[in-house]
């Protein structure tokens, strides 16, 4: 839609700076540098799957860590069959290759999304909102009732994935595999967003009813829309489970959800790239507060109180109200 | 070729204790404009969204074609080629004018799961866009958002996006409700053109477009079909005149 | 036998105390169309501040007129200062201030309280048992529950069913616009209705005290519970509420008691009680899936 060559140069620039950054870090000596963008980018990937739901399709999902939990999982699972060497199920063999594990997560969570979605989308409104809840409460308890799995504690992970010819032990490897994934994600997600489906999942938002009244069975599309927002958070916490070697139920709870859709709205609800900045602003505020103060998450909800009752549409409006032009 | 292309039977609809929809049959024959008027409050909305399916009758038979249609859900009446205008405008505010009638286009032709290639790249799609576009005289505003549409451009981009499912019925709410005398001309110009495209169920309060369009009129007062017939028959009815026409100018 | 109708007590001493925090979020919805994730901090601030006034006097009852004030004035003041802005917006602004109260409740609660759960004891008159068939001992404390909770239902009932107001609040539960067109003050309303509400949610927690811990987080966890119960018994329906608050009360406390045993049967003791505690966390849940299937808007909406 935009003719100006502006947005592309300013995408290949942020790129070229992400690919730059775990060699300035080190080069600075601000090491932790490559482990926050590492969170970001996995944080940014959950939080436009959710924003696919939530801000193109107007679906407030308050369940979308169940997804995120259910990639790291996945992720976590295969991993410690494949040490005990004893299949999942006595037919299903562990893994820990990257080229296997990161698609089961996505077909796993999208499998539970289709699931949760069929139940969910049967009504709207608050009850959506309710209903997405709780079953990700359910699934919550599920894992923290399987002693098999870790229950509470989770599950240890000792090696990252392998890859192919990638050192998957080296931090700054695993940085430039989700940066790969991302950029890929966020392409994939730019064509979805502006191909016919998307076209009508914006339209849903805007007017049910009217589209309803041009002739299209609103369900199928919005539950394949919760299906593939499910998709992607199951990716996201499969990266998160190879990046902090752990998953537990911590990646379910429903706080968790509720981080998700405070990066949506922080970066602008509705926009491609917004939930990435939003994930960035919300680590690195968390990751400030919290080296300043105990109770940092005091700060946390006052800040996230002043977004929502005086800026519409995120930091992304906040800027351009500031600076006076359009973000 | 006789049998109607909308057939309705002892249609029923409560809203609690209050009946909307009393026992109503009316038919639309094929190229006819079968208009219908009644006082606010009569029922004319609630009958129209209970033919589309986005409300459930309690009782009677909704016929299209001579087949029923009862359960069917909107997005397969409109198939069968049911469509309708909203008289509060139901249009998606954030979208461009070409792009609400563009989704109508493509929801019509049916390939609305295809994730990958650009939607708005697709010049046939804009291209029918903007002819049902030029066909209400809006081209001149395809690319403007509908938030800064005036009220009688959006009655007409309503009326775009209905032709834009190809029906062969149109139902039609106040499509002259708030226009201008210039407006309200322009929309009869266009209806009469339609005419041998479609068949239609006005719903309209303006006695003069009922009067220069319709071919039948049927007369809806708290819900009940009092009377149905030729434009004269129901100028002359004394029925109507005190349920309705003699109730003065207050219509609206 | 007796085992049994003790665990059927204990069931609906649980389903007493959802409903109470159920009525308020229903009729918050149902009126207000406002979902309020902060009734869950409400019913901890009622528990904390409840509990700290029974301590620090040694008096349980004075525990309860300190719960409910802290309670309506927490409730009143979020209506006013935050919610009141939300009527307007969508709710997902509603979710997120919401979820911001939250943080903000439990982190201020840890800065006053600290870490460590409070506990009250009994009051002398509410301890012990009595004896209610011939060798079925039952709490003193929680046929007490049991009884405000009824108690409180009947209260309901005649508020909505008898009065102005009530008839205003079932107006406005249905049909918002009506309300508004009869020149009700509508803020007003609101801001009553939200504060009854904030006043059971704050009782139920006080309540809770004796027998679950008062920590943070609490509210939460019955917060999302409620919201099973809201979703099955139909937003807006106190009368809905209030028997998916029992049969949820009772199919949980239900399952918790007998799952584990029946799962020993065909497997090791452990893993049974874990499996047993995990299927018995998600029964409600389940019920709430197979409610959605049958009946989308919950069991006490009618579908037109
Ligand atoms: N969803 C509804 N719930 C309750 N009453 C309704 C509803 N929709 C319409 N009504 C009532 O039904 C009657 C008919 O309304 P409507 O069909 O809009 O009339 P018209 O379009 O002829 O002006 C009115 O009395 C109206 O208040
Ligand atoms: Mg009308």
């Amino acid at each position: 839609m935009e003719t100006s060559l502006k947005r592309p140069v300013l995408l290949a620039s942020v790129v070229i700076a992400l690919i730059a950054l775990p060699l300035v870090a080190d080069a600075t000596g601000y090491t932790a540098l490559t482990s926050l963008a590492t969170r970001v980018l996995i944080y940014g990937i959950a939080a436009a799957s959710l924003n696919f739901v939530l801000g193109y399709g107007g679906m407030v999902s308050f369940g979308h860590a169940a997804f995120f939990g259910i990639g790291g999982y996945v992720v976590g699972i295969l991993y410690q069959h494949y040490t005990l060497g004893e299949p999942l199920l006595g037919f299903i063999p562990g893994t820990n290759q990257m080229l296997i594990t990161l698609p089961a997560a996505i077909v796993i969570s999208g499998l539970m999304a289709a699931l949760i979605g069929a139940l969910s989308l049967r009504t709207g409104g608050v009850q959506f909102i309710m209903i997405t809840l709780a079953f990700a409460q359910m699934l919550f308890f599920l894992f923290v009732s399987l002693k098999t799995y870790g229950g509470d504690d989770g599950l240890i992970i000792r090696r990252a994935n392998e890859l192919p010819g990638l050192n998957m032990r080296d931090k700054q490897t695993v940085y430039y595999v989700c940066l790969a994934v991302a950029v890929l994600f966020f392409f994939m997600l730019w064509r979805l967003v502006n191909s016919r489906f998307g076209n009508v999942i914006v339209g849903l938002r805007q007017s049910e009813r009217r589209i309803a009244a041009i002739g299209l069975p609103a369900y199928r599309y919005k539950l394949m829309a919760f299906v593939i927002s499910g998709m992607g958070c199951g990716l996201a916490g499969a990266l998160m489970a190879n990046f902090l070697r752990f998953a537990s139920p911590d990646m379910l709870h429903w706080t968790k959800s509720g981080e998700l859709m405070v990066m949506v709205i922080l970066g602008g609800v509705g926009t491609l790239f917004g939930p990435l900045i939003g994930a960035a602003v919300f680590i690195v505020l968390e990751t400030l507060l919290a080296s300043w103060t105990e109770n940092w998450q005091l700060g946390l909800g006052l800040i996230l109180l002043f977004v929502v009752l005086y800026t519409q549409g995120g930091v992304q409006a906040l800027g351009a109200r500031l600076f006076g032009r359009r973000a | 070729m006789s049998q109607p292309i909308l057939n309705v039977r002892g249609l029923v609809k409560r809203f609690g204790g209050l009946l909307a929809t009393d026992h109503v049959d009316i038919t639309v024959n094929p190229g006819e404009i079968h208009a219908l008027i009644g006082p606010n409050g009569a029922g004319k909305t609630t009958l129209i969204s209970q033919l589309m399916g986005e409300l459930k009758p309690n009782e009677g038979t909704v016929e299209i074609d001579g087949r029923s249609v009862d359960g069917l859900p909107t997005a397969k009446r409109v198939g069968l080629g049911l469509a309708r205008t909203f008289q509060i405008t139901c249009l998606l505010p954030d979208y461009t004018v070409r792009d609400n009638v563009a989704i109508a286009v493509q929801i019509r032709q049916g390939h609305s799961f295809r994730f990958w290639s650009a939607v708005r790249r697709e010049k046939a799609l804009a291209e029918e866009a903007t002819h049902f576009l030029a066909t209400v005289g809006l081209e001149g505003r395809a690319d403007d958002l509908v938030a800064n549409l005036s009220h009688g451009e959006q009655k007409q981009l309503e009326l775009a996006v209905a032709l834009a499912t190809k029906p062969r019925l149109l139902l039609l709410d106040e499509p002259m409700a708030g226009l201008g005398h210039v407006e309200s001309q322009q929309m009869i110009e266009i209806l009469r053109e339609l005419k041998s495209q479609v068949a239609m169920l006005l719903v309209e309060h303006d006695m003069e477009a009922v009067f220069a369009l319709a071919d039948r009129v049927s007369v809806l007062v708290y819900g009940r079909v009092i009377a149905t017939g030729s434009v004269d028959e129901i100028r002359d009815n004394p029925e109507v005149r005190t349920a309705y026409l003699g109730e003065g100018d207050e219509l609206c | 036998m007796t085992l049994f109708l003790e665990q059927l007590l204990n069931g609906v001493q649980f389903g007493v105390m959802l409903f109470l925090l159920a009525a308020g979020l229903t009729l918050i919805f149902g009126i207000m169309g406002v979902i309020n994730l902060a009734h869950g901090s409400i019913y901890m601030i009622g528990a904390y501040a409840g509990t700290w006034v029974a301590t620090e006097t040694g008096s349980f009852w004075l525990g309860i007129p300190a719960a409910l004030t802290a309670a309506a004035v927490a409730g009143v003041a979020i209506e006013f200062l935050v919610v009141r802005r939300l009527y307007q917006r969508d709710h997902l602004d509603q979710v997120l201030a919401t979820f911001g109260l939250i943080l903000i409740f439990n982190q201020t609660v840890t800065i006053l309280f600290g870490r460590q759960p409070l506990f009250v004891s009994m009051p002398a008159l509410l301890d012990g048992s009595v004896e209610l068939l011939p060798g079925l001992f039952y709490p003193i404390y929680r046929l007490a529950i049991i009884v405000v909770g009824l108690l409180v239902a009947v209260g309901l009932y005649l508020l909505i069913n008898k009065t102005r107001i009530g008839m205003l609040v079932r107006a406005g539960s249905t049909n918002r616009e009506m309300v508004r067109a009869l020149g009700v003050d509508i803020r007003l309303l609101y801001t009553l209705v939200f504060g009854l509400g904030a006043l059971l949610a704050g009782l139920a927690g006080f309540m809770a005290g004796p027998i679950l811990a008062v920590q943070v987080g609490m509210g939460e966890q019955i917060l999302i519970t409620t919201f099973v119960v809201v979703v099955i018994g139909g937003v807006g329906s106190i009368r809905g509420a209030f028997f998916a608050s029992l049969v949820l009360g009772i199919v949980d406390t239900g399952l918790r008691a007998y799952l584990p045993g029946l799962l020993r049967q065909v497997m090791v003791g452990s893993e049974a009680d874990a499996l047993g505690a995990g299927i018995s966390s998600m029964g409600i849940y389940l019920l709430m899936a197979i409610v959605l299937l049958i009946r989308p808007k919950g069991l006490f909406i009618r579908n037109s």
